[in-house]
């Protein structure tokens, strides 16, 4: 699995440290909003299968802003390029109100219940009640005035891209495209697990995560702590240091994936003095670990496509708001919504295949015992992001915005590598942020 | 309907005419009710599979998917072998903050009787009689960090299947339907 390392090719400031300002102010949340989530970023919204029909829709967010994801007409005329899924956010044209409450369904328009503003799936606005007025005693009373125009009042549309399946939107209209903001070295390991499959939707879990969303990021880029937090990585071989891996960003360090091939587990040099390893730890039904490796899972190496790679993990983060996990069988997204700069919901969809069998699927559902908010190797993410964001709290109640992380493991510049003994990934997206922040 | 394929509705029932067995079976299932909930309360955990047979299902699934036929669970154990590699975990190798847990359950209502075929999935047993008992219980658990205050933890209902053994009823499936689909932070215990 080894590769050569690729520096980036960009100018470096040091973000080997981050200072706890960064998760506990309020403004900067507010600029990261506007900067991040509303700028010139792409934002996970869905994916395909949850909306299959004709004016399905599901509510999702972008931001702290609620959105809606349609499945519209394909446009007539376009019908090349138009893939017929629309975004709208979910705040009516007319006085601001957040006019869909149902999570998901299917609904021909979208109908603001307090002044009944009836809006396409497209968002475009197709009505509303009294526009031309009352007539009482053969007099037109009221009405909107005659240079009212329809088209001018729509819901606000957000430009969408779906990539096999995955749906991302983005409130700026002059965003890059989608395959772009990605870049070639993030995409074959998206494309490794959605490209030219269908996708059956398993279910959601939903976790409130009292820490700053960005702290969830920062999980999924350290492949430092699953081999020390986590039991089942490191007894089961799942994840731990001495197994052959690799991370990997784009040029902007701001997505990364983290590739690892499982091993047998077991005592070691990496275990020594891991408190979190059990050697003698059996399972009385090893059903969880029924492990089966699949024929997608082997790919020509990005990196070297004379030869192939077998991953039986890759972690994906695309920046700024979504995770994309596969963990041997078990597969799916899980969406950051932030929520204030101190706490942030988190949603898992889990996924499988179509055309998976019944035991597929059976396994693929037992292995999310490990994932989620209850999950063997999750919960605990959870718990650390916690006391993390405690412990910048209470360095920063005295407002004199000091203190910061430490992340040097493996130097402090930004560069991909084959190993996992390294928080450089973390430098990646922090030298991003301060960028994008004004901060470099 | 293939395995995996969650039961929306308790699905074919026949209430219980007798009064005398409707009455045996709500006292029984009330007091088991209560057993279970201090076994949990007071982290008394290895007793908690006891109350299964050993093929038993426990799961833990939120509302959203349960009534939308979504498979996921928060938490999906097949036998009396995964609960206590379960206990295993929460104990031994999740890391977490401490808290006490406290179960308030409803009574039970007894919904009736049901064929032991037409559980969805099927439950492998050799040892089943033809019909199991259908119970619904309403619950709700409380979380308290010491010395913090206490919060609402997870709140729905227990839908379950009960079958006679000589040692009186036991659990052939719990599945506890969340309301509180919102999971605050992380979810250790069984409830």
């Amino acid at each position: 699995m080894n590769s050569p390392t690729d520096p980036l090719l960009r100018p470096q400031v040091d973000s080997s440290r981050v200072p706890f300002w960064a998760y506990t102010d309020p403004q900067l949340h507010a600029q990261e909003l506007n900067r991040i989530f509303y700028g010139a970023h792409w934002n996970y919204v869905g994916l395909l299968a949850e909306i299959p029909q004709l004016g399905d829709f599901k509510k999702s967010q972008v931001g702290e802003r609620e959105v809606i994801m349609v499945k519209d007409h394909v446009h007539p005329t376009q019908k090349d390029i138009d893939h017929g899924i629309r975004v709208v956010e979910n705040r009516c044209a007319h006085r601001g109100v957040r006019f869909c409450q149902k999570t998901h369904g299917n609904q021909r328009s979208f109908v603001c219940p307090y002044h009944q503003w009836a809006y396409k799936l497209n968002g475009d606005l197709g009505g509303l009640p009294f526009k031309d007025g009352v007539e009482r005693d053969g007099q037109i009373q009221g009405g909107m005035p005659k240079d009212f125009d329809l088209k001018q009042h729509g819901l606000n549309r957000l430009k969408v891209e779906v990539l096999h399946g995955l749906v991302f939107a983005t409130f700026d209209h002059n965003a890059q495209p989608l395959h772009d903001y990605l870049g070639p070295k993030i995409l074959p390991w998206v494309e490794r697990i959605f490209k030219s499959r269908e996708l059956t939707l398993l279910g959601y879990n939903r976790q409130r995560i009292p820490g700053n969303w960005k702290l969830m990021m920062e999980n999924i880029k350290d492949p430092y702590h699953p081999g020390l937090l986590h039991t089942w990585f490191v007894t089961f071989g799942l994840w731990r240091a001495d197994q052959r891996s690799r991370m990997v960003m784009d040029d902007l360090g701001r997505h990364a994936v983290m590739i690892s091939q499982r091993n047998e587990g077991g005592g070691g040099a990496v275990t020594q003095g891991v408190t979190s390893f059990k050697p003698n730890m059996k399972l009385h039904d090893d059903r969880l670990l029924d492990i089966v490796q699949e024929p997608w899972w082997t790919i020509p190496d990005p990196a070297e496509l004379s030869k192939s790679i077998t991953p039986s993990v890759t972690m994906i983060t695309l920046f700024p708001s979504l995770i994309i996990q596969q963990q041997v069988n078990s597969l799916s997204t899980r969406q950051i919504i932030p929520n204030g700069h101190g706490q942030f919901d988190f949603v898992w969809t889990h996924f499988g295949f179509k055309d998976d069998t019944p035991e597929m699927t059976r396994r693929r559902l037992r292995q999310a015992n490990l994932f989620g908010p209850a999950g063997y190797v999750s919960a605990d993410d959870g718990e650390v992001i916690e006391f993390s964001q405690a412990g910048f709290e209470q360095f920063n109640s005295d407002g004199l915005r000091q203190g910061e992380t430490l992340c040097e493991l493996g130097g402090k510049e930004v560069a991909m590598t084959d190993h996992m003994v390294t928080e450089t990934l973390i430098r990646g997206m922090y030298q991003y942020w301060n960028e994008v922040m004004g901060h470099a | 309907m293939h395995d995996n394929t969650p039961p929306n509705r308790l699905g074919n029932i026949t209430p219980v005419d007798d009064q005398a067995t409707l009455q045996n079976l709500q006292l029984e299932i009330n007091h088991l009710n209560a057993q279970y909930a201090r076994a949990l309360d007071e982290k008394d955990f290895e007793q908690w599979p006891e109350f299964f047979i050993h093929e038993g299902r426990y799961t833990v699934r939120s509302r959203e998917n349960h009534e939308r036929g979504l498979p996921l669970a928060l938490m999906d154990l097949e036998s009396q072998g995964m609960m206590k590699d379960r206990i295993y975990g929460v104990t031994n190798t999740i890391f977490h903050a401490p808290y006490y847990t406290r179960h308030v359950v409803s009574c039970t209502l007894v919904v009736g009787s049901t064929p032991t075929s037409s559980l969805s999935p099927p439950v492998q047993s050799t040892t089943l009689g033809p019909t199991l008992w259908v119970s619904s219980t309403s619950y709700a658990v409380f979380r308290t960090k010491p010395t913090q205050a206490t919060e609402v933890f997870n709140v729905g209902q227990y839908l379950d299947h009960w079958t006679s053994t000589p040692t009186g009823l036991k659990l052939v499936s719990r599945l506890c339907v969340y309301d509180s689909e919102m999971v605050l932070n992380s979810f250790i215990y069984p409830i």
